[in-house]
């Protein structure tokens, strides 16, 4: 068996030590940080994408909370708006209809005034026209002159008792 | 015909001047470890140049051996074992392209080789020998008396203990190179029956052939793995003395 030839056991661990010891330096200067390397920049690429997706999920969910807030901030002020028109509204209308009530109440006071005034002014000429009436009718009749005082006063008497 | 024995002949292919006594002539095996190193190299180095975030099939492959050893690493040794990674990735590396190249025609199996293998698990038994006294300083030694034991029966136990602790490495390289040896050698004497055989019978011992071709390099990687994963637990070992 050749393996078991001493003669040849320097020469192997000779070469077998250089070639060994060159294999370490030039693995552990040369190859393992590149590829080190390599998986390095991976793990960091594959970690920055997802934190890149964790900060765009976080931004998405605080834009739509912005968004139902500024919703809910429209609508109420939009039920604000809609509230103080009503109300001035419906102030505007009772003013309204006051001004009416009140122009309404003052006309039918006026022309119950001047009804009340018609009518006295009314009833006034009427005792004097019948004064005049029966004192001519007194004087056809009889031919003598009434006196006026006594006629007003009977006529006075007889639409008292009339009425 | 050639004995099935002849393909781990070492013939010096550059002689050099004797070092210190020893002939340290460059052999067919040297060139093999010259080539493995250069390969390696190579398959990590060009296959991840791209940088790709999504890696080509090379970059996958170079990707997935150094996970495949960190993960092995940290599963078997912990946060503790990561300075050593760069040893143990080497390691791997060294011994797995060893034998894949085994596996190439007329190429030269280092692997099979006791020595190599003997030198290899040496460098790891020295070393983390070295480290768990580093690590514990004479606490160390505690590692080879077993706790819950009668103080009798450590007279006979730690007498065992030192002695596996001792033949570690002898496993180690044993297993690695009698596997590799077996598995070429077997390969070579059914190749010589497809001759021996000729046109009419060889046709047997070549279809087994393909199969045992498929089955060593399942072993290749396989006693890779048993190799490194070995290291990784008697780093273990070392750094926490655990039994």
């Amino acid at each position: 068996m050749p393996q078991l030839d001493p003669a040849f056991f320097g020469t192997q661990l000779f070469w077998l030590a250089i070639s060994f010891i060159v294999l370490y330096v030039l693995m552990s200067r040369l190859a393992m940080p590149q590829i080190a390397g390599v998986l390095k920049q991976r793990e960091d690429k594959i970690r920055g994408d997802l934190d890149a997706a964790q900060r765009l999920k976080e931004e998405t969910k605080s834009v739509i909370a912005a968004y139902e807030k500024a919703l809910a901030d429209a609508r109420g002020e939009a039920q604000a708006l809609a509230r103080q028109t009503m109300d001035a509204a419906n102030a505007e209308s009772s003013r309204r209809q006051q001004e009416l009530t009140d122009r309404i109440t003052s006309q039918l006071a006026a022309a119950e005034r001047r009804i009340a005034e018609a009518r006295s002014q009314a009833m006034a000429n009427v005792g004097t026209m019948a004064a005049e009436v029966a004192q001519q009718a007194f004087g056809r009749l009889t031919g003598a002159a009434a006196d006026p005082a006594r006629v007003a006063a009977a006529v006075e008497r007889t639409l008292k008792g009339g009425a | 015909m050639a004995s099935p024995l002849e393909q781990f002949k070492i013939e010096p292919l550059i002689k050099l001047p004797k070092l210190g006594g020893i002939d340290v002539s460059y052999t067919n095996s040297a060139l093999w470890m010259t080539i493995a190193v250069v390969l390696v190299v190579l398959f990590l180095v060009l296959g991840t140049r791209q940088r790709a975030l999504v890696p080509s099939r090379w970059q996958s492959m170079a990707e997935m051996s150094y996970e495949f050893v960190s993960n092995m690493l940290t599963e078997q040794v912990g946060s503790a074992g990561k300075a050593f990674f760069p040893f143990v990735f080497t390691l791997f590396m060294f011994i797995l392209a060893g034998n894949l190249l085994g596996m190439v025609p007329y190429s030269f199996t280092y692997t099979s080789h006791i020595i190599v293998t003997f030198g290899l698990a040496f460098v790891v038994f020295l070393g983390v020998t070295i480290v768990g006294f580093v690590k514990h300083g004479v606490h160390f030694l505690s590692f080879f008396v077993p706790k819950g034991v009668p103080a009798v029966m450590l007279i006979l136990l730690v007498p065992i203990e030192i002695l596996s602790y001792l033949i570690r490495p002898v496993s180690l390289s044993i297993r690695l190179f009698a596997n590799m040896m077996a598995g070429h050698t077997m390969l070579k004497v059914f190749a010589g029956f497809v001759i021996g055989l000729g046109v009419l019978g060889g046709w047997a011992p070549l279809a087994l052939n393909v199969v045992l071709t498929g089955f060593e390099i399942l072993v290749c990687f396989l006693q890779t793995y048993v190799f490194a994963v070995l290291t990784c637990i008697y780093l273990n070992d070392a750094l926490h003395l655990h039994h």
